[in-house]
Protein backbone atom coordinates (compact mmCIF):
# COMPACT_ATOMS: atom_id res chain seq x y z
CA UNK A 1 0.00 0.00 0.00
CA UNK A 2 1.59 3.23 -1.13
CA UNK A 3 0.69 6.68 0.20
CA UNK A 4 -1.61 7.05 -2.84
CA UNK A 5 -3.71 4.07 -1.83
CA UNK A 6 -3.97 5.49 1.71
CA UNK A 7 -5.16 8.73 0.10
CA UNK A 8 -7.81 6.91 -1.95
CA UNK A 9 -8.86 4.81 1.03
CA UNK A 10 -9.38 7.94 3.12
CA UNK A 11 -11.54 9.48 0.40
CA UNK A 12 -13.52 6.26 0.00
CA UNK A 13 -14.21 6.14 3.74
CA UNK A 14 -15.80 9.59 3.60
CA UNK A 15 -17.33 9.33 0.18
CA UNK A 16 -20.16 11.86 0.60
CA UNK A 17 -17.76 14.44 1.90
CA UNK A 18 -15.35 13.65 -0.95
CA UNK A 19 -18.21 13.89 -3.43
CA UNK A 20 -19.08 17.40 -2.21
CA UNK A 21 -15.45 18.51 -2.59
CA UNK A 22 -15.30 16.93 -6.05
CA UNK A 23 -18.58 18.60 -7.05
CA UNK A 24 -17.18 22.00 -6.02
CA UNK A 25 -14.22 21.58 -8.35
CA UNK A 26 -16.36 20.00 -11.08
CA UNK A 27 -18.75 22.97 -11.11
CA UNK A 28 -15.78 25.35 -11.25
CA UNK A 29 -14.31 23.44 -14.21
CA UNK A 30 -17.66 23.26 -16.01
CA UNK A 31 -18.35 26.97 -15.41
CA UNK A 32 -14.93 28.01 -16.63
CA UNK A 33 -15.11 25.72 -19.65
CA UNK A 34 -18.53 27.03 -20.63
CA UNK A 35 -17.69 30.70 -20.10
CA UNK A 36 -14.42 30.41 -22.00
CA UNK A 37 -16.05 28.45 -24.82
CA UNK A 38 -18.74 31.09 -25.24
CA UNK A 39 -16.33 34.01 -24.99
CA UNK A 40 -13.77 32.49 -27.34
CA UNK A 41 -16.62 31.48 -29.67
CA UNK A 42 -17.84 35.08 -29.72
CA UNK A 43 -14.34 36.47 -30.16
CA UNK A 44 -13.64 33.94 -32.89
CA UNK A 45 -16.77 34.98 -34.74
CA UNK A 46 -15.91 38.65 -34.52
CA UNK A 47 -12.40 37.89 -35.74
CA UNK A 48 -13.81 35.99 -38.70
CA UNK A 49 -16.12 38.88 -39.55
CA UNK A 50 -13.16 41.22 -39.62
CA UNK A 51 -10.84 38.84 -41.37
CA UNK A 52 -13.33 37.90 -44.07
CA UNK A 53 -11.25 37.29 -47.17
CA UNK A 54 -8.58 39.80 -46.08
CA UNK A 55 -5.07 40.11 -44.70
CA UNK A 56 -5.09 43.48 -42.96
CA UNK A 57 -7.55 45.59 -41.00
CA UNK A 58 -7.37 49.36 -41.20
CA UNK A 59 -9.20 51.43 -38.59
CA UNK A 60 -8.98 54.70 -36.68
CA UNK A 61 -5.88 55.01 -34.52
CA UNK A 62 -6.27 54.97 -30.72
CA UNK A 63 -9.96 54.14 -30.76
CA UNK A 64 -11.33 52.26 -27.75
CA UNK A 65 -13.72 50.10 -29.74
CA UNK A 66 -14.23 49.44 -33.43
CA UNK A 67 -17.83 50.62 -33.16
CA UNK A 68 -16.43 54.14 -32.58
CA UNK A 69 -13.84 53.97 -35.34
CA UNK A 70 -14.19 56.20 -38.40
CA UNK A 71 -12.35 55.66 -41.65
CA UNK A 72 -13.49 58.25 -44.16
CA UNK A 73 -14.34 57.62 -47.82
CA UNK A 74 -11.22 59.59 -48.76
CA UNK A 75 -9.09 57.31 -46.62
CA UNK A 76 -10.76 54.24 -48.14
CA UNK A 77 -9.99 55.61 -51.59
CA UNK A 78 -6.37 56.20 -50.56
CA UNK A 79 -6.08 52.65 -49.32
CA UNK A 80 -7.49 51.29 -52.56
CA UNK A 81 -5.00 53.40 -54.47
CA UNK A 82 -2.04 51.73 -52.78
CA UNK A 83 -0.21 49.55 -55.35
CA UNK A 84 -0.02 46.54 -53.00
CA UNK A 85 -3.77 46.45 -52.38
CA UNK A 86 -5.81 43.88 -54.31
CA UNK A 87 -9.12 44.78 -52.70
CA UNK A 88 -10.41 46.88 -49.79
CA UNK A 89 -13.89 46.54 -48.31
CA UNK A 90 -15.21 49.08 -45.84
CA UNK A 91 -17.60 47.88 -43.14
CA UNK A 92 -19.67 50.06 -40.84
CA UNK A 93 -20.79 48.49 -37.59
CA UNK A 94 -23.87 49.70 -35.81
CA UNK A 95 -26.36 48.54 -33.25
CA UNK A 96 -30.05 48.72 -33.91
CA UNK A 97 -33.11 47.55 -32.05
CA UNK A 98 -36.35 45.96 -33.14
CA UNK A 99 -39.53 45.27 -31.17
CA UNK A 100 -38.62 42.66 -28.48
CA UNK A 101 -34.98 42.64 -29.64
CA UNK A 102 -33.05 45.51 -28.05
CA UNK A 103 -29.67 44.80 -29.64
CA UNK A 104 -29.09 43.65 -33.19
CA UNK A 105 -25.78 44.13 -34.95
CA UNK A 106 -26.01 45.96 -38.23
CA UNK A 107 -23.39 45.62 -40.95
CA UNK A 108 -23.14 48.37 -43.53
CA UNK A 109 -21.30 46.88 -46.51
CA UNK A 110 -20.83 47.41 -50.21
CA UNK A 111 -22.47 45.17 -52.79
CA UNK A 112 -19.03 43.85 -53.76
CA UNK A 113 -18.24 42.65 -50.23
CA UNK A 114 -17.03 39.01 -50.34
CA UNK A 115 -19.31 37.92 -47.46
CA UNK A 116 -22.34 38.43 -49.75
CA UNK A 117 -20.71 36.18 -52.35
CA UNK A 118 -19.82 33.51 -49.77
CA UNK A 119 -23.28 33.44 -48.16
CA UNK A 120 -26.04 31.01 -49.07
CA UNK A 121 -29.00 33.04 -50.21
CA UNK A 122 -32.21 31.60 -48.78
CA UNK A 123 -34.33 34.34 -50.36
CA UNK A 124 -33.53 37.18 -52.72
CA UNK A 125 -30.16 37.46 -54.39
CA UNK A 126 -26.87 39.26 -54.20
CA UNK A 127 -27.58 41.31 -57.33
CA UNK A 128 -30.41 43.13 -55.57
CA UNK A 129 -28.18 44.28 -52.66
CA UNK A 130 -28.28 48.07 -52.64
CA UNK A 131 -30.43 48.27 -55.76
CA UNK A 132 -33.35 49.95 -53.97
CA UNK A 133 -33.79 52.24 -51.01
CA UNK A 134 -35.28 51.19 -47.68
CA UNK A 135 -34.36 47.58 -48.14
CA UNK A 136 -32.69 45.40 -45.57
CA UNK A 137 -31.08 41.98 -45.83
CA UNK A 138 -31.29 39.63 -42.88
CA UNK A 139 -29.04 36.90 -41.57
CA UNK A 140 -30.98 33.61 -41.39
CA UNK A 141 -31.10 33.59 -37.60
CA UNK A 142 -32.11 37.25 -37.46
CA UNK A 143 -34.96 36.49 -39.84
CA UNK A 144 -35.95 33.63 -37.56
CA UNK A 145 -35.98 35.56 -34.29
CA UNK A 146 -37.55 38.64 -35.91
CA UNK A 147 -40.20 36.40 -37.48
CA UNK A 148 -39.58 38.18 -40.80
CA UNK A 149 -40.10 36.73 -44.24
CA UNK A 150 -38.84 37.78 -47.63
CA UNK A 151 -40.82 40.70 -49.03
CA UNK A 152 -42.35 41.70 -45.69
CA UNK A 153 -41.74 45.06 -44.06
CA UNK A 154 -40.21 45.22 -40.62
CA UNK A 155 -39.39 47.93 -38.09
CA UNK A 156 -35.71 48.33 -37.35
CA UNK A 157 -34.67 51.24 -35.20
CA UNK A 158 -36.56 54.32 -36.30
CA UNK A 159 -37.08 53.04 -39.85
CA UNK A 160 -39.29 50.60 -41.67
CA UNK A 161 -37.57 48.39 -44.20
CA UNK A 162 -38.59 45.81 -46.74
CA UNK A 163 -36.82 42.45 -46.37
CA UNK A 164 -35.12 42.12 -49.73
CA UNK A 165 -33.07 39.04 -48.96
CA UNK A 166 -32.26 36.41 -46.35
CA UNK A 167 -28.78 34.95 -46.32
CA UNK A 168 -27.22 32.14 -44.36
CA UNK A 169 -23.64 32.67 -43.28
CA UNK A 170 -21.42 30.39 -41.21
CA UNK A 171 -20.71 33.17 -38.77
CA UNK A 172 -23.14 33.40 -35.86
CA UNK A 173 -22.74 37.17 -35.49
CA UNK A 174 -23.47 37.79 -39.14
CA UNK A 175 -26.24 35.24 -39.15
CA UNK A 176 -27.92 37.08 -36.29
CA UNK A 177 -27.39 40.51 -37.86
CA UNK A 178 -28.92 42.76 -40.45
CA UNK A 179 -27.13 43.99 -43.57
CA UNK A 180 -27.62 47.40 -45.09
CA UNK A 181 -25.89 48.90 -48.09
CA UNK A 182 -22.98 50.98 -46.78
CA UNK A 183 -24.42 54.34 -47.84
CA UNK A 184 -27.79 53.50 -46.27
CA UNK A 185 -26.09 52.46 -43.04
CA UNK A 186 -23.96 55.64 -42.98
CA UNK A 187 -27.11 57.70 -43.34
CA UNK A 188 -29.04 55.63 -40.78
CA UNK A 189 -26.28 55.98 -38.16
CA UNK A 190 -25.43 59.60 -39.04
CA UNK A 191 -21.86 58.67 -39.82
CA UNK A 192 -21.36 60.79 -42.93
CA UNK A 193 -19.14 58.85 -45.31
CA UNK A 194 -17.26 56.92 -42.65
CA UNK A 195 -16.80 53.20 -42.23
CA UNK A 196 -15.68 51.46 -39.03
CA UNK A 197 -12.98 49.30 -40.56
CA UNK A 198 -11.56 48.44 -43.92
CA UNK A 199 -10.66 44.82 -44.67
CA UNK A 200 -7.69 44.82 -46.99
CA UNK A 201 -6.47 42.00 -49.19
CA UNK A 202 -2.97 42.39 -50.61
CA UNK A 203 -1.76 41.23 -53.97
CA UNK A 204 1.32 39.75 -52.28
CA UNK A 205 0.95 39.03 -48.61
CA UNK A 206 4.69 39.14 -48.06
CA UNK A 207 4.58 42.86 -48.78
CA UNK A 208 2.48 43.49 -45.69
CA UNK A 209 5.14 45.52 -43.87
CA UNK A 210 5.55 47.87 -46.85
CA UNK A 211 1.79 48.33 -47.09
CA UNK A 212 1.54 49.03 -43.39
CA UNK A 213 4.32 51.62 -43.49
CA UNK A 214 2.92 53.32 -46.59
CA UNK A 215 -0.65 53.58 -45.36
CA UNK A 216 0.31 54.82 -41.90
CA UNK A 217 2.64 57.42 -43.42
CA UNK A 218 0.02 58.65 -45.86
CA UNK A 219 -2.89 58.47 -43.39
CA UNK A 220 -1.61 59.20 -39.88
CA UNK A 221 -5.11 58.99 -38.41
CA UNK A 222 -5.45 55.25 -39.14
CA UNK A 223 -3.63 52.13 -38.13
CA UNK A 224 -3.16 48.97 -40.20
CA UNK A 225 -2.82 45.67 -38.37
CA UNK A 226 -2.39 42.21 -39.69
CA UNK A 227 -5.33 40.06 -38.58
CA UNK A 228 -3.13 38.12 -36.15
CA UNK A 229 -1.75 41.35 -34.64
CA UNK A 230 -5.25 42.72 -34.29
CA UNK A 231 -6.53 39.62 -32.50
CA UNK A 232 -3.80 39.82 -29.90
CA UNK A 233 -3.99 43.58 -29.34
CA UNK A 234 -7.67 44.47 -29.55
CA UNK A 235 -8.74 45.74 -26.14
CA UNK A 236 -12.27 44.39 -26.26
CA UNK A 237 -10.96 40.86 -26.83
CA UNK A 238 -8.57 41.29 -23.90
CA UNK A 239 -11.36 42.56 -21.65
CA UNK A 240 -13.64 39.69 -22.68
CA UNK A 241 -10.92 37.13 -22.07
CA UNK A 242 -9.97 38.69 -18.75
CA UNK A 243 -13.60 38.76 -17.65
CA UNK A 244 -14.08 35.12 -18.64
CA UNK A 245 -11.03 34.02 -16.64
CA UNK A 246 -12.02 36.24 -13.70
CA UNK A 247 -15.54 34.79 -13.56
CA UNK A 248 -14.16 31.27 -14.01
CA UNK A 249 -11.61 31.75 -11.24
CA UNK A 250 -14.37 33.05 -8.94
CA UNK A 251 -16.28 29.85 -9.65
CA UNK A 252 -13.10 27.93 -8.84
CA UNK A 253 -12.64 29.85 -5.60
CA UNK A 254 -16.04 28.59 -4.49
CA UNK A 255 -14.86 25.10 -5.42
CA UNK A 256 -11.67 25.73 -3.45
CA UNK A 257 -13.72 26.66 -0.39
CA UNK A 258 -15.60 23.39 -0.88
CA UNK A 259 -12.31 21.50 -0.89
CA UNK A 260 -11.09 23.42 2.17
CA UNK A 261 -14.31 22.56 3.98
CA UNK A 262 -14.12 18.92 2.96
CA UNK A 263 -10.50 18.61 4.00
CA UNK A 264 -11.04 20.43 7.30
CA UNK A 265 -13.93 18.15 8.20
CA UNK A 266 -11.86 15.20 7.13
CA UNK A 267 -8.94 16.30 9.34
CA UNK A 268 -11.10 17.20 12.35
CA UNK A 269 -12.77 13.79 12.34
CA UNK A 270 -9.43 12.01 12.00
CA UNK A 271 -7.33 13.76 14.62
CA UNK A 272 -6.77 10.55 16.60
CA UNK A 273 -5.92 8.69 13.41
CA UNK A 274 -3.44 11.38 12.38
CA UNK A 275 -1.93 11.15 15.87
CA UNK A 276 -1.53 7.40 15.35
CA UNK A 277 0.20 7.99 12.01
CA UNK A 278 2.61 10.33 13.77
CA UNK A 279 3.19 7.70 16.47
CA UNK A 280 3.88 5.16 13.71
CA UNK A 281 6.63 7.36 12.34
CA UNK A 282 4.92 9.69 9.87
CA UNK A 283 6.72 13.03 9.76
CA UNK A 284 4.87 16.32 9.59
CA UNK A 285 5.60 16.68 5.85
CA UNK A 286 4.30 13.14 5.29
CA UNK A 287 1.03 13.98 7.06
CA UNK A 288 0.75 17.20 5.03
CA UNK A 289 1.46 15.21 1.84
CA UNK A 290 -1.40 12.90 2.73
CA UNK A 291 -3.81 15.83 3.03
CA UNK A 292 -2.52 17.53 -0.13
CA UNK A 293 -2.75 14.15 -1.87
CA UNK A 294 -6.40 13.88 -0.91
CA UNK A 295 -7.04 17.43 -2.18
CA UNK A 296 -5.23 16.62 -5.45
CA UNK A 297 -7.30 13.46 -5.85
CA UNK A 298 -10.47 15.54 -5.35
CA UNK A 299 -9.20 18.00 -7.95
CA UNK A 300 -8.45 15.18 -10.42
CA UNK A 301 -11.89 13.65 -9.94
CA UNK A 302 -13.44 17.14 -10.14
CA UNK A 303 -11.60 17.80 -13.41
CA UNK A 304 -12.88 14.59 -15.00
CA UNK A 305 -16.44 15.25 -13.84
CA UNK A 306 -16.19 18.96 -14.68
CA UNK A 307 -14.91 18.38 -18.21
CA UNK A 308 -17.62 15.78 -18.81
CA UNK A 309 -20.30 18.13 -17.45
CA UNK A 310 -18.87 21.14 -19.32
CA UNK A 311 -18.65 19.43 -22.70
CA UNK A 312 -22.17 17.98 -22.32
CA UNK A 313 -23.39 21.49 -21.45
CA UNK A 314 -21.56 22.96 -24.45
CA UNK A 315 -22.97 20.29 -26.76
CA UNK A 316 -26.43 21.23 -25.48
CA UNK A 317 -25.78 24.97 -25.90
CA UNK A 318 -24.59 24.45 -29.45
CA UNK A 319 -28.04 23.09 -30.27
CA UNK A 320 -29.83 26.13 -28.84
CA UNK A 321 -30.62 28.45 -31.78
CA UNK A 322 -29.67 31.63 -29.84
CA UNK A 323 -26.21 30.24 -29.20
CA UNK A 324 -25.53 28.89 -32.67
CA UNK A 325 -22.08 29.94 -33.76
CA UNK A 326 -21.32 31.55 -30.39
CA UNK A 327 -20.06 28.40 -28.68
CA UNK A 328 -16.63 27.08 -29.52
CA UNK A 329 -16.19 23.67 -27.92
CA UNK A 330 -12.72 23.06 -29.38
CA UNK A 331 -10.80 25.14 -26.88
CA UNK A 332 -7.12 25.85 -27.24
CA UNK A 333 -5.06 23.12 -25.43
CA UNK A 334 -3.33 25.89 -23.49
CA UNK A 335 -6.70 27.06 -22.18
CA UNK A 336 -7.55 23.48 -21.14
CA UNK A 337 -4.16 23.26 -19.46
CA UNK A 338 -4.96 26.54 -17.71
CA UNK A 339 -8.21 25.06 -16.38
CA UNK A 340 -6.36 21.94 -15.15
CA UNK A 341 -3.72 24.08 -13.44
CA UNK A 342 -6.38 26.32 -11.87
CA UNK A 343 -8.21 23.28 -10.50
CA UNK A 344 -5.07 21.87 -8.87
CA UNK A 345 -3.96 25.26 -7.56
CA UNK A 346 -7.42 25.91 -6.09
CA UNK A 347 -7.60 22.49 -4.46
CA UNK A 348 -4.03 22.87 -3.19
CA UNK A 349 -4.78 26.31 -1.75
CA UNK A 350 -7.92 24.89 -0.12
CA UNK A 351 -5.82 22.19 1.52
CA UNK A 352 -3.14 24.49 2.97
CA UNK A 353 -4.86 25.19 6.28
CA UNK A 354 -6.13 21.59 6.79
CA UNK A 355 -2.67 20.22 5.97
CA UNK A 356 -1.02 22.67 8.34
CA UNK A 357 -3.50 21.78 11.05
CA UNK A 358 -3.04 18.05 10.49
CA UNK A 359 0.73 18.22 10.48
CA UNK A 360 0.67 20.06 13.82
CA UNK A 361 -1.55 17.57 15.61
CA UNK A 362 0.10 16.73 18.93
CA UNK A 363 -0.09 12.93 19.34
CA UNK A 364 0.00 13.06 23.14
CA UNK A 365 -2.82 15.62 23.22
CA UNK A 366 -4.92 13.66 20.73
CA UNK A 367 -4.40 10.30 22.43
CA UNK A 368 -4.56 11.44 26.05
CA UNK A 369 -8.32 11.12 26.39
CA UNK A 370 -8.87 7.70 24.92
CA UNK B 1 31.00 -14.10 30.93
CA UNK B 2 27.74 -12.33 31.71
CA UNK B 3 27.21 -9.16 29.74
CA UNK B 4 25.20 -6.35 31.36
CA UNK B 5 22.09 -5.75 29.24
CA UNK B 6 22.08 -2.47 27.36
CA UNK B 7 20.14 0.44 28.86
CA UNK B 8 17.31 1.24 26.47
CA UNK B 9 15.40 3.84 28.42
CA UNK B 10 16.51 6.16 31.16
CA UNK B 11 14.58 8.93 32.89
CA UNK B 12 16.56 11.05 35.32
CA UNK B 13 14.74 13.33 37.79
CA UNK B 14 11.92 14.00 35.36
CA UNK B 15 8.96 16.21 36.23
CA UNK B 16 5.82 16.94 34.25
CA UNK B 17 2.82 19.08 35.00
CA UNK B 18 -0.19 20.33 33.05
CA UNK B 19 -2.39 23.40 33.11
CA UNK B 20 0.53 25.78 33.58
CA UNK B 21 1.93 23.85 36.50
CA UNK B 22 -1.36 23.59 38.39
CA UNK B 23 -1.64 19.82 37.85
CA UNK B 24 1.59 18.06 38.76
CA UNK B 25 1.63 14.55 37.29
CA UNK B 26 5.24 13.39 37.72
CA UNK B 27 7.64 14.79 40.30
CA UNK B 28 11.35 14.21 40.03
CA UNK B 29 11.08 10.58 38.90
CA UNK B 30 13.88 8.37 37.66
CA UNK B 31 13.73 5.02 35.89
CA UNK B 32 16.11 2.78 33.98
CA UNK B 33 15.02 -0.05 31.68
CA UNK B 34 17.36 -2.59 30.07
CA UNK B 35 17.02 -4.67 26.93
CA UNK B 36 14.93 -7.81 27.46
CA UNK B 37 13.18 -6.45 30.52
CA UNK B 38 9.43 -6.46 31.03
CA UNK B 39 8.77 -3.59 33.43
CA UNK B 40 5.33 -2.89 34.85
CA UNK B 41 4.33 0.70 35.61
CA UNK B 42 1.59 -0.18 38.04
CA UNK B 43 -0.84 2.33 39.42
CA UNK B 44 -4.35 3.66 39.46
CA UNK B 45 -5.89 5.64 36.63
CA UNK B 46 -4.49 9.17 36.52
CA UNK B 47 -1.40 8.25 38.50
CA UNK B 48 0.94 9.32 35.65
CA UNK B 49 1.72 5.96 33.98
CA UNK B 50 0.64 7.11 30.52
CA UNK B 51 2.40 10.43 30.96
CA UNK B 52 5.70 8.67 31.66
CA UNK B 53 5.21 6.46 28.57
CA UNK B 54 4.42 9.52 26.45
CA UNK B 55 7.58 11.25 27.70
CA UNK B 56 9.71 8.20 26.91
CA UNK B 57 8.10 7.92 23.46
CA UNK B 58 8.69 11.57 22.64
CA UNK B 59 4.96 12.23 22.42
CA UNK B 60 5.32 14.86 25.10
CA UNK B 61 8.23 16.80 26.62
CA UNK B 62 9.17 16.94 30.30
CA UNK B 63 9.21 20.20 32.25
CA UNK B 64 12.47 19.20 33.94
CA UNK B 65 14.86 16.29 33.95
CA UNK B 66 16.65 14.23 31.33
CA UNK B 67 15.47 11.43 29.11
CA UNK B 68 17.46 9.03 27.02
CA UNK B 69 15.80 6.43 24.83
CA UNK B 70 17.95 4.05 22.81
CA UNK B 71 20.75 6.55 23.30
CA UNK B 72 18.76 9.53 22.00
CA UNK B 73 17.08 12.48 23.67
CA UNK B 74 13.45 12.08 22.49
CA UNK B 75 12.66 15.81 22.63
CA UNK B 76 14.10 17.12 19.30
CA UNK B 77 11.86 16.37 16.30
CA UNK B 78 14.52 14.50 14.25
CA UNK B 79 15.24 12.22 17.24
CA UNK B 80 11.53 11.65 17.81
CA UNK B 81 11.13 10.60 14.19
CA UNK B 82 14.10 8.25 14.38
CA UNK B 83 12.79 6.72 17.59
CA UNK B 84 9.22 6.30 16.38
CA UNK B 85 10.29 4.94 13.02
CA UNK B 86 13.01 2.51 14.09
CA UNK B 87 13.45 2.10 17.85
CA UNK B 88 10.09 2.38 19.64
CA UNK B 89 6.73 0.67 19.19
CA UNK B 90 3.52 1.87 20.85
CA UNK B 91 0.53 -0.21 21.93
CA UNK B 92 -2.54 1.57 23.30
CA UNK B 93 -5.51 0.44 25.36
CA UNK B 94 -7.94 1.14 22.51
CA UNK B 95 -5.62 -0.33 19.85
CA UNK B 96 -5.96 2.82 17.68
CA UNK B 97 -6.06 0.90 14.43
CA UNK B 98 -7.49 2.54 11.31
CA UNK B 99 -10.98 1.08 11.15
CA UNK B 100 -11.65 0.91 7.40
CA UNK B 101 -8.33 -0.67 6.55
CA UNK B 102 -7.67 -4.38 6.65
CA UNK B 103 -5.29 -5.95 9.15
CA UNK B 104 -2.60 -6.13 6.46
CA UNK B 105 -3.10 -2.49 5.45
CA UNK B 106 -2.87 -1.39 9.09
CA UNK B 107 0.37 -3.31 9.47
CA UNK B 108 1.78 -1.56 6.40
CA UNK B 109 1.37 1.91 7.92
CA UNK B 110 4.72 1.98 9.82
CA UNK B 111 6.47 0.60 6.73
CA UNK B 112 4.95 3.43 4.67
CA UNK B 113 6.45 5.95 7.07
CA UNK B 114 9.96 4.68 6.35
CA UNK B 115 9.37 3.91 2.67
CA UNK B 116 10.22 0.25 3.05
CA UNK B 117 9.68 -1.73 -0.17
CA UNK B 118 6.72 -4.00 -0.75
CA UNK B 119 8.49 -7.38 -0.73
CA UNK B 120 10.26 -6.73 2.57
CA UNK B 121 7.03 -5.46 4.12
CA UNK B 122 5.04 -8.48 2.96
CA UNK B 123 7.62 -10.83 4.45
CA UNK B 124 7.62 -8.98 7.77
CA UNK B 125 3.81 -8.98 7.92
CA UNK B 126 3.70 -12.71 7.21
CA UNK B 127 6.23 -13.42 9.99
CA UNK B 128 4.48 -11.26 12.59
CA UNK B 129 0.98 -12.44 11.70
CA UNK B 130 2.21 -16.04 11.94
CA UNK B 131 3.70 -15.41 15.40
CA UNK B 132 0.46 -14.01 16.82
CA UNK B 133 -1.94 -16.30 14.93
CA UNK B 134 -3.43 -13.66 12.65
CA UNK B 135 -2.45 -15.09 9.27
CA UNK B 136 -6.04 -16.03 8.45
CA UNK B 137 -7.23 -12.53 9.41
CA UNK B 138 -4.88 -10.43 7.26
CA UNK B 139 -7.54 -9.58 4.67
CA UNK B 140 -10.20 -8.71 7.24
CA UNK B 141 -11.21 -5.21 8.21
CA UNK B 142 -10.66 -4.11 11.79
CA UNK B 143 -14.42 -4.01 12.49
CA UNK B 144 -14.56 -7.73 11.77
CA UNK B 145 -12.01 -8.63 14.47
CA UNK B 146 -12.51 -9.52 18.13
CA UNK B 147 -10.98 -7.35 20.86
CA UNK B 148 -8.04 -9.72 21.32
CA UNK B 149 -7.38 -9.91 17.59
CA UNK B 150 -7.41 -6.12 17.37
CA UNK B 151 -4.89 -5.84 20.20
CA UNK B 152 -2.68 -8.50 18.62
CA UNK B 153 -2.86 -6.54 15.37
CA UNK B 154 -1.84 -3.40 17.27
CA UNK B 155 1.13 -5.26 18.78
CA UNK B 156 2.18 -6.49 15.33
CA UNK B 157 1.93 -2.92 14.00
CA UNK B 158 4.15 -1.74 16.87
CA UNK B 159 6.70 -4.44 15.95
CA UNK B 160 6.67 -3.83 12.18
CA UNK B 161 9.89 -1.78 12.09
CA UNK B 162 11.68 -4.09 14.60
CA UNK B 163 11.80 -1.72 17.59
CA UNK B 164 14.08 -2.21 20.60
CA UNK B 165 11.58 -0.77 23.06
CA UNK B 166 7.84 -1.40 23.28
CA UNK B 167 5.69 1.08 25.20
CA UNK B 168 2.38 -0.56 26.05
CA UNK B 169 -0.27 1.64 27.65
CA UNK B 170 -2.91 -0.55 29.35
CA UNK B 171 -2.95 -3.01 26.44
CA UNK B 172 -5.14 -5.42 28.38
CA UNK B 173 -7.39 -2.72 29.85
CA UNK B 174 -10.29 -3.23 27.48
CA UNK B 175 -10.02 -7.02 27.15
CA UNK B 176 -11.69 -9.85 29.04
CA UNK B 177 -9.60 -11.89 31.49
CA UNK B 178 -8.61 -14.71 29.09
CA UNK B 179 -7.87 -12.46 26.12
CA UNK B 180 -5.96 -10.07 28.37
CA UNK B 181 -3.82 -12.95 29.58
CA UNK B 182 -3.06 -14.03 26.00
CA UNK B 183 -1.98 -10.51 25.05
CA UNK B 184 0.14 -10.25 28.20
CA UNK B 185 1.88 -13.56 27.40
CA UNK B 186 2.63 -12.24 23.95
CA UNK B 187 4.35 -9.16 25.40
CA UNK B 188 6.26 -11.25 27.91
CA UNK B 189 7.51 -13.54 25.14
CA UNK B 190 8.70 -10.54 23.17
CA UNK B 191 10.83 -9.44 26.09
CA UNK B 192 12.18 -12.87 26.94
CA UNK B 193 12.67 -14.33 23.46
CA UNK B 194 13.31 -11.29 21.27
CA UNK B 195 15.20 -9.21 23.82
CA UNK B 196 12.86 -6.27 23.37
CA UNK B 197 12.42 -4.05 26.40
CA UNK B 198 8.73 -3.75 27.24
CA UNK B 199 7.35 -1.06 29.54
CA UNK B 200 3.80 -1.98 30.42
CA UNK B 201 1.51 0.54 32.04
CA UNK B 202 -1.22 -1.36 33.87
CA UNK B 203 -3.58 -1.01 36.78
CA UNK B 204 -4.06 -4.81 37.04
CA UNK B 205 -2.02 -6.31 39.80
CA UNK B 206 -1.93 -9.81 38.29
CA UNK B 207 -0.17 -8.61 35.17
CA UNK B 208 2.17 -6.35 37.14
CA UNK B 209 3.17 -9.27 39.34
CA UNK B 210 4.02 -11.40 36.32
CA UNK B 211 6.51 -8.81 35.02
CA UNK B 212 10.26 -8.84 35.67
CA UNK B 213 10.05 -5.61 37.61
CA UNK B 214 7.22 -3.64 39.16
CA UNK B 215 7.43 0.12 39.44
CA UNK B 216 4.53 1.52 41.40
CA UNK B 217 3.31 4.92 40.23
CA UNK B 218 1.54 6.89 42.94
CA UNK B 219 1.13 10.62 43.63
CA UNK B 220 3.59 11.48 40.87
CA UNK B 221 6.35 9.33 42.34
CA UNK B 222 7.87 6.00 41.27
CA UNK B 223 8.55 3.23 43.75
CA UNK B 224 10.27 0.00 42.72
CA UNK B 225 8.71 -2.95 44.52
CA UNK B 226 9.69 -6.60 44.47
CA UNK B 227 8.23 -8.57 41.58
Amino acid sequence: MEILSLVLTNLRRHRWRALIGTAGIAFGVAAMLTILAIVSGAIGMFQRILASDSHYLVFERNVSDLFFSSVTAAQVAAIRAEPDVASAHPVLFGLVSAPDHPVITCFGIEATDPRLAHATWLAGNRASFGANENEVFLGARAAEFLGARYGESIDIGRGRFRVAGILKTENGFEDGGVFLPLTAAQSFFHRGDAASVVSVKLRDRSRGAEFKRAIQAAQPGVIALENREFNSSYNSFKILNFTAWAVGICAFCLGGLGVANTMLLSVFTRIREIAVLRVCGFSRPQVATLIFGEAAALAAAGLVAGFALGFVLLAGLQRVPQFQGYVRADLDPLVLLGIVATAFITAGAGAIYPARFASRVQPAEALRYE
Amino acid sequence: MNKTPRVLARATRVSKSYDEGRISVLRDVSLTVHAGELVALWGASGSGKSTLLHLLGGLDAPDRGELSVCGLDPAPEPNRLTLRRHRIGFVFQLHNLIPDLTVEENLRVPALAIGRNGRETRARIATLAGQVGLTHRLGHRIQELSGGERQRTAICRALMNTPQLLLADEPTGSLDETTGATVFELLKNLAEREGIAVILATHERRFAEACHRIVRVRDGQLQEIAA
